[in-house]
Order: structure tokens, then C-alpha cells, then sequence
């Protein structure tokens, strides 16, 4: 490597090019963002969670102050616009698909959950639309609303597509082999986990900002999308039958997503189809109620679990029955998210010989689960990391020394696993060893023992977690019953003078891409980073691509880079070649510079590039100008970052309040570009997670109201509730891509729930206490205290 | 409807607006800064923070007639020129910040809080930057920027 690259180039912490614009104000997010004209949309939503609609009279908000139009879901099926729709199905177990009731961009006849939109109001301003919307009388026949997902199949049928409320009854896994090894285990080690309901609260709620163009007949949304280009397929191809070319869909800066953003939602379809019909641009912008009542949540399962073992407590067998909330309508990804992307990681670092899964997939009055964060990943690793920590405590082992004798030795790699996945690579001691050392593992009963004077219960636990994540070969994802393909694309634009552009299909809404992307070209190209700028977010200016979710931007976007790259290179050897009047075998690319062999003849990257756009000494009756290259990139395997997080805690049994004292992080991610960003994307996965295990909890009531629907009732974590967190790392380079990376983005929001609650049942095991339901809330922890020392007393 | 004139970012600002209008909405609307954020709508996220008359608010939950005749900075208003603040600075240095959207809260926040107290310690820091609400960092980062901001003006 050459100085450039030593200061800015693969493995860098280069500081980020995206960030000044932040700092100042400068950011363009899309509520930011006003055209000429411009109205303001407002849905009123229903109130009550299940119920017929009788009737909509829309008269008196039609002529009150401002308003330019009001529409219900017979305006949208007049003009036979379509709904959102599912993106990934899977088959049940008796040979039937899963059931995929239609989803109307405005309720038409029925309402499934509170938030779900009845009419929308366009008005000249936000105040005049919900003033109007306030006019617009429903009249309701309420039907009982199903809430408890567990026995939802008891309940009023929510769709007529949908019998017993069950979406789908999924299975993985061979039952036979495993329910054998269960009846001749030697110790079967049983638990029941709820995955507790999140809500993902990206801090920019949701926007959209539809403009129709009469001249062209054709729409520019601005909206705040994770995946622009999906949101063009699926508004012109599913919901309008436009051709894509009519649309623009441009995600600008966009404010989080974790999830939430990647689906199309009827917000922004409104919008577009409001913008035609008014003739005016629409705009449409969320405040945080309507985002926790209508963003699709995530999680909400219950899992129990059995684990086999043999009389030398080696795993044999693993048995988890599962069932999920999807929520009154199923979202675009909502049902790969309990099945595939749960029960194909319930092997996780264990060799196991038998694993059998059914997952039963649920219908509820309550608003779409779908992808958050590590979506299905963190189920699964909570369920197992939870069950491998109860195990050791039955069996009398050191939490780590079990998990160690269970982990797929080093040299078994690439490893199949029972549950379809093939993981090329991994080693797991050295993160587990790594991490023990950082929170000074061999010390703790000595901590433990000092806490106790102090009247403190301290506890550790930690998580082996595993994930699966850079989806994924499209031929694999299209076998398991997903219907988009799972490729990224990049093109590398050479300018006249040497500087890069890099258009990326994938989308960054906080991951900084601008600079890890342009740390990756700088590097290859030998070039310095500040002459590559990366562009994202337009339809109009990107290749065709998948977006970001999934932690698949560096693996798959930034392979489609690298490879894109590579023929940049190819093609700059074939231009110098001719250049320095030699053979093309004989250029070597090196530093920015392409030499022929053993000679001092050479031609700068920028000389090249002159050359490609000023033809004028050119081999042109072999090669065309130019220099600028498309790369589609479709992964041969997902990637699969693996890792051990430690917590460690302290618990006030006079409060029931679990500080999070101390916490060890370390994470097999391959090679890092910049260990910077990646240090960040852990540290927000695992405030996210402690937030679930300990904070966070979407509740509705018994009638479908949800009761935690602001930051005055949803416990987001805040600073004070937060440790600094040690983070660590150990690499295996992925083996199917180029840059050998794996990815990070979802890694501490997986691990670090089960820590912690293994953390938190550690530290009250003096009293007993051997289970804990997130999220573990200082009322819970306090009345799992009394009720150990009064079963003491007794 | 009633006209309200305020100082933003050292310029004089007059507005004829409702007279039931938010802060943040005579900031972001009427004059056009986009800068600062509305992230809720209970005062909790701490996305709309500004400076008013040295003081840190949340423009979401005063009216804008209430700030008649003040002195209001905003994000806008923090950097010289060219020339980072060196909270802004630290923040860049520290990777403070991931998708922006807390980021002009979090700073006017942490500018008010080290003004006060130059000597600020990290429990403090956590505990002053109760009111502002960040999804991504996980906070580690914010509070490293904000000591690094603390030393850089003198702490």
C-alpha cells in the first residue's frame, strides 16, 4: 500500500465526508424539502382496532377552510390503485402458501387496527387538514378486536382470506430425527421466551412529498426510504401499472431506518396518487404518534424450546416452537422474518445434530410486525443463547465452558448446518476468549463479592450469537419463497480528470457510506479519497438496486464497488498498454500507477483517464472510449459475523433498577474499511438491544389501543441509561467476496439481549430467581425479589 | 395573525404569523431553516433544540410569540463561517453522529451544558443529555465528542 492508502484507505478511520453537512444544518431530509404549491396531506385513522365500516360522510370537511380534497377507499378503488404488497412468502405445512389478504392504501369496508387510515384530508395547510379531518363522521360496527396473538386462532376472523387468523404454519428441519434425540437425551433442558414487541423509532418520522408532472405525465416522490429503487418497482408495477420511467423515487437524507423504512407504506401511495388527482404537490410528514401507530413494529414472538443432551452434555438435538405476530395486514418482509431469517439461524455457533422449527405465523388487531434490527436473528439468538445459559446452570457448568464444548470446531468450516445454512467460515473461541479477558471474566465472583457488601446483586451473562446476513445468492432467496432478487449494483464513472464518481444501489441513512465507499476506491485505484464521491438515494441517477437492510451494504454494495472497479482497472491496463507500447499482460497496476514489468515506463491512473476521454492516441479499433463501468453483484452465500458480548450488571434490590455496569464487545465482522464506523454500529446495535431487554415494550390493550404510542410512554433509552460499551474484534475473512467482509449493522442489537438477561438472572441467582422476561423493568425486578425472599422466608 | 420579530443567527427576522404558531414552525417554515428538527411531539426527543437568549429550548414547545424580541441561534448559527464550533468539530472527530437527524439538537444541548460547566464529567454529560433522544450511536460516541467538544473551549 502506498501513503494514500495508509491514511485513507481500507482499514482506515477516516473521519466522515458526510458529516458537515449534519453539524451545520445543511442535512435535506425530505419533510425539509417544500415545492412550489405544495398541499398537505392528513389520513384520518381509525380509533378503534376491528371493525366494519358502515358508513364515511365526508360532506362538511369537503367545503371546510382550506381543503382541496378529501378521499376514502372508494376513491382509491375507482381508479383501480392497488395495495402494498408481500414480499416474500413461504409454504405451510399442509402443502398450502401462505394466505396473503389483500391491503388497501385506505380502509374499504373494514378497519384492522387502530391507526389504520379511513380517509385523507389535502388541505393548504397541516392545520386546515386535520381541522377538516375532524368533520368526517364514521360510523363504526365494532367487532372484538384480536389482540393476544397466542390465541388468536380463537378469535374473530380478521380476513376472509384468513382462517383462524393463522398467515402461515411453517416448518424447518427434520421433526423425526429431532423429537428422538429429545426422547433419548440424556438431560432435556426446556424454556418458554417471549420476544418482547418493538417499536424501531428512527428519530426522522416518516415523509413523503408526491409532484405530478402534466407535461410528461410523470411523479417525483421524495420519501424516506431505505430502498428507493424497490419503492419505484413496487408503486409503478404493483400499485399505478406506470411504467418505472414515469416515477423518480428519491430517498434524500434520511434519518434512521432499522428496518422501518424499507417497506412501502400507503402513506406514500396516497401522496402519488393525490399529487395526479389535485394537480398539486403532496406532501405528507408523520409526527411520532402517527409513527409509533402506523410504522411497522418489530418482534413479538413466543418460543419454546427444547434442548437435548447427551450424558456429556453435548448437544443433540434442538426443538423450538414458535409463535409470531404479524399484525392486522402482512408487510413486504414480514413473513421472511420469522422463518427464514429465524429458523435457518437456530444452529448458531453449535454443532447440532438434529434441529426441528414450526413457526405459526399470526393475524392481530394491531399494526404490521416486520423487519427491525437483526430481524429474526435477534429472536433466535435470544431464544438459543438464553436456553444455552439455562442449560450450563442445570448441568453445573461454566456458561462459557458449555457454549465452548458446543462450538463448531474451527477446522469443521465450511459447516452445514441442519437448518439449509452453509457457513463458509468462522472460530469462535478466540471471540469468546477475547471478550472474557476484556471484562475480566476470571475476576468476577471477586466483584460479585464486593457488591454484596454493598448490599448490590452483580451479575455477568453473555451470548454467542451467530448471524446470517449480505442477502444473499438471488437463486437461494427465490428457492425459500422471496420474489425480488438479492444482488447489488455499483457504476464506477471515471471523469476526464481522474476524479471518481460512484453511483451505489445501496442506500445509507446513518451507515456512511459516502465514506467507506470512497475509502474503498481510493484504495483500489491507489488515488486519494477526497477524488471519489459517492451518490445514492435517486432513481433517476443510481443503477437499479436493492437498498440497504439486512447489514448487506458493505458485502453486497460494496463488492458491486469493488467489482465494478476491477474492470475499471482491466480496461485502464488495455488503454496503457497501448500508452506505453507494450502488452497488456505485461502492465502492472500499482499505487495509482500502471508500469510495464521490470521497466521505468509508466502512466499515471489520471493520464489513463485523460486518454480514455481525448481519444487522440487510442487503440479505437478495439476499444471504446470512455471509462466508466457497471457492476451487478449477486453473493454466492450470505455472510456470517459471529461474536460473544458480555454484560455485566448491578442490581439495587431496594429499586429493582439493573445498571448496566460494564460491557465486552467482540466481533468476528472479517476485514473492517473503517474500524471507526464499524465501532459505531455496534455501539447503537447494543444500546438498542439493552433497550429491548431492559426499557422498550409496545403494549396494546385488551381492545387494540396502544397504550405506549409516545416518548412519554415508550421507554427509549437514553444516555443515562447507557454504559460505554468495549468493543473488540477477531477475523476470519469472508470467503466469497472479494473484500472479505462480513456485516455489522445488526450484530449488537442481536447479542446483546440475551447478555443481559442472562446477566440479570445471574445476578439474582443467589436469591433463586432463574427466569426473567424482557423487558426486565425495575417493577419486574423488584417483585422477583420479593417474591424469592418471601418463598425464603417461607 | 399578529407580526413577530426575533434576532436568528444575528439577522432580523419579521414574520407575520398565526398567532397559535410553534417556535420551531416560525423557524423551519416561515423563515425557512430546516436545520433543526421536530423528532416528537412531547418534548422529549430534544431534536428542535435551539439557543434562546443563551439558553437552551425546545423550540417544539414554546410559541413563537413567546420568543418575541429574542436572540435565537440555531444550528445554522454555531459554525464561523467556514470554521466548525468545536463542539461541531468534536462531534466530526469522535464520529458523534451517524443519520444527522438528533445531531443539531444534541449539539446546541451539549454547547449550552459545557458552557456552564467547562469541567463537565461524563456522568454529567449522560445525565445532561437526558432530553435529547439519539436511535443510532448508542450515546458512547456522543458523550466522547461532547467531553472532546468540553476540552476544546477551554474545559
Amino acid at each position: 500500500m502506498n501513503e494514500v492508502t495508509k491514511i485513507d484507505g481500507i482499514g482506515s478511520s477516516v473521519r466522515r465526508t458526510e458529516d458537515k453537512k449534519f453539524l451545520t444544518g445543511k442535512g435535506r431530509y425530505t419533510d425539509d424539502i417544500n415545492r412550489p404549491g405544495q398541499v398537505q396531506a392528513y389520513f384520518l385513522r381509525s380509533d378503534v382496532a376491528h371493525a366494519e365500516i358502515k358508513s364515511i360522510d365526508t360532506k362538511a370537511a369537503q367545503s371546510a377552510p382550506g381543503v382541496v380534497g378529501v378521499f376514502t377507499g372508494s376513491d382509491i378503488a375507482a381508479d383501480k390503485v392497488g395495495g402494498p404488497i408481500c414480499g416474500w412468502v413461504v409454504p405451510c405445512r399442509d402443502g398450502s402458501s401462505t394466505k396473503e389478504p389483500p391491503h388497501p392504501l385506505l380502509a374499504q369496508g373494514k378497519v384492522r387496527f387502530v391507526g389504520d387510515a379511513v380517509a385523507v384530508v389535502v388541505a393548504e395547510t397541516m392545520e386546515q387538514a386535520k381541522s377538516a379531518a375532524e368533520l368526517i363522521d364514521v360510523d363504526y360496527n365494532e367487532l372484538t378486536p384480536v389482540v393476544d396473538f397466542v390465541k388468536a386462532d380463537e378469535g374473530a376472523q380478521i380476513h376472509e382470506e384468513v382462517p383462524n387468523n393463522c398467515y402461515f404454519d411453517w416448518e424447518l428441519g427434520d421433526e423425526s430425527a429431532t423429537n428422538k434425540a429429545i426422547e433419548s437425551a440424556a438431560k432435556v433442558v426446556k424454556l418458554s421466551v417471549r420476544n418482547n414487541r418493538l417499536v424501531p423509532n428512527a428519530m426522522e418520522p416518516r415523509s413523503a412529498l408526491a409532484e405530478y408532472d402534466s407535461l410528461d405525465e410523470s411523479y417525483t416522490l421524495h420519501t424516506t426510504s431505505q430502498n428507493p429503487h424497490l419503492t419505484r418497482l413496487v408503486l409503478a408495477a404493483f400499485m399505478f401499472a406506470i411504467p418505472e420511467s414515469k416515477l423518480r423515487v428519491i430517498a434524500p437524507d434520511v434519518g434512521g431506518g432499522f428496518g422501518s423504512k424499507i417497506y412501502v407504506y400507503i402513506e406514500e401511495a396516497v401522496c402519488v396518487w393525490a399529487s395526479k388527482k389535485i394537480g398539486r404537490p403532496v406532501k405528507w410528514t408523520a409526527d411520532r404518534t402517527q409513527a409509533f401507530l402506523t410504522d411497522c413494529h418489530g418482534r413479538d414472538h413466543v418460543n419454546d424450546v427444547q434442548l437435548a443432551l447427551d450424558e456429556n452434555n453435548k448437544i443433540i438435538g434442538l426443538r423450538v416452537d414458535t409463535v409470531c405476530n404479524l399484525g392486522a395486514y402482512l408487510s413486504a418482509f414480514s413473513v421472511v422474518v420469522p422463518t427464514i431469517l429465524h429458523g435457518t439461524l437456530l444452529s448458531g455457533q453449535y454443532d447440532i445434530p438434529a434441529i426441528y422449527t414450526n413457526v405459526k405465523g399470526m393475524a392481530t388487531n394491531t399494526v404490521n410486525v416486520d423487519a427491525y434490527r437483526g430481524a429474526g436473528r435477534p429472536e433466535a439468538t435470544y431464544l438459543l443463547e438464553r436456553t444455552m445459559e439455562t442449560a450450563a446452570k442445570e448441568v453445573g457448568m461454566d456458561p462459557a465452558e458449555f457454549r465452548r464444548i458446543n462450538f463448531i470446531p474451527k477446522d469443521a468450516f465450511p459447516y452445514q448446518t441442519q437448518v439449509a445454512l452453509q457457513y463458509d467460515i468462522g472460530d469462535y473461541e478466540p471471540h469468546l476468549d477475547k471478550a472474557m479477558e476484556m471484562i475480566d471474566y476470571s475476576n468476577f465472583e471477586k466483584r460479585r463479592a464486593e457488591a454484596a457488601k454493598r448490599g448490590m446483586y452483580r451479575g455477568i451473562g453473555m451470548s454467542s450469537y451467530i448471524e446470517a446476513c449480505g442477502l444473499a445468492p438471488s437463486a437461494v432467496v427465490g428457492a425459500l419463497g422471496g420474489r425480488v432478487g438479492q444482488w447489488e449494483s455499483a457504476s464506477v464513472r471515471v471523469n476526464p480528470t481522474g476524479t471518481i464518481s460512484v453511483f451505489t444501489g445501496s442506500h445509507s441513512h446513518g451507515q456512511g457510506h459516502a465514506t467507506t465507499f470512497a475509502q474503498i476506491v481510493a484504495d483500489k485505484l491507489g488515488i486519494p479519497m477526497e477524488n471519489v464521491e459517492v451518490i445514492h438515494g435517486d432513481t433517476d441517477k443510481t443503477p437499479f438496486g436493492m437498498g440497504s437492510y439486512g447489514s448487506r451494504s458493505l458485502a453486497s454494495g460494496g463488492s458491486a464497488i469493488s467489482k465494478a472497479v476491477d474492470k475499471i482497472i482491466n480496461k485502464s491496463k488495455k488503454i496503457a498498454a497501448h500508452l506505453l507500447e507494450a502488452s497488456e499482460d505485461d502492465i502492472d497496476f500499482k499505487d495509482g500507477k500502471f508500469v510495464v514489468g521490470g521497466t521505468d515506463k509508466e502512466k499515471a491512473f489520471g493520464e489513463i483517464a485523460l486518454a480514455a476521454y481525448v481519444p487522440h492516441n487510442y487503440p479505437l479499433e478495439t476499444l471504446e472510449p470512455g471509462l466508466e463501468e457497471n457492476a451487478f453483484y449477486d453473493p454466492t452465500n450470505f455472510v456470517f459475523p459471529s461474536g460473544t458480548h458480555i454484560a455485566e450488571v448491578e442490581i439495587d434490590p431496594a429499586t429493582g433498577v439493573v445498571e448496566v455496569v460494564d460491557w465486552a464487545a467482540c466481533d468476528d465482522f472479517g476485514n473492517l474499511v473503517n474500524p471507526m464506523i464499524v465501532e459505531g454500529q455496534v455501539h447503537g446495535g447494543i444500546a438498542q438491544g439493552i433497550g429491548q431487554a431492559l426499557l422498550e415494550d409496545a403494549h396494546y390493550d385488551e381492545n387494540g389501543q396502544l397504550l405506549t404510542a409516545s416518548y412519554m410512554d415508550y421507554c427509549m433509552p437514553r444516555a443515562d441509561d447507557l454504559p460505554s460499551f468495549k468493543v473488540g474484534y477477531t477475523n476470519t475473512p469472508c470467503t466469497h467476496n472479494d473484500l472479505g467482509v462480513k456485516g455489522c449493522g445488526e450484530a449488537g442489537a442481536i447479542a446483546s439481549p440475551p447478555a443481559l438477561i442472562n446477566a440479570v438472572i445471574d445476578a439474582l441467582s443467589p436469591l433463586g430467581v432463574t427466569d426473567m422476561s424482557m423487558p426486565a423493568t425495575p417493577q419486574k425486578v423488584w417483585k422477583a425479589i420479593q417474591e424469592s425472599q418471601s418463598v425464603a422466608a417461607e | 395573525m399578529g407580526e413577530i420579530s426575533l434576532k436568528l443567527n444575528g439577522k432580523l427576522e419579521t414574520k407575520d404569523v398565526a398567532d397559535n404558531t410553534l417556535l420551531i414552525d416560525f423557524i423551519r417554515e416561515h423563515v425557512g431553516l430546516t436545520g433543526t428538527h421536530v423528532g416528537c411531539d412531547t418534548s422529549q426527543c430534544g431534536a428542535c433544540v435551539i439557543h434562546l437568549d443563551g439558553v437552551s429550548v425546545k423550540a417544539c414547545t414554546m410559541l413563537a410569540k413567546q420568543a418575541e424580541g429574542s436572540e435565537i441561534v440555531t444550528i445554522e448559527g454555531l459554525a464561523d463561517g467556514d470554521e466548525l464550533h468545536p463542539m461541531q468539530q468534536a462531534f466530526h472527530e469522535n464520529h458523534g453522529l451517524q443519520c444527522g437527524f438528533c445531531t443539531p439538537g444534541m449539539v446546541m444541548s451539549a454547547v449550552e451544558m459545557v458552557t456552564k460547566n467547562k469541567n463537565i464529567s461524563e456522568d454529567e454529560i449522560r445525565k445532561g443529555l437526558e432530553g435529547n433522544i439519539c436511535r443510532c450511536t448508542g450515546y458512547h460516541n456522543i458523550v466522547q465528542s461532547v467531553k472532546a467538544g468540553a476540552a476544546k473551549m477551554g474545559g
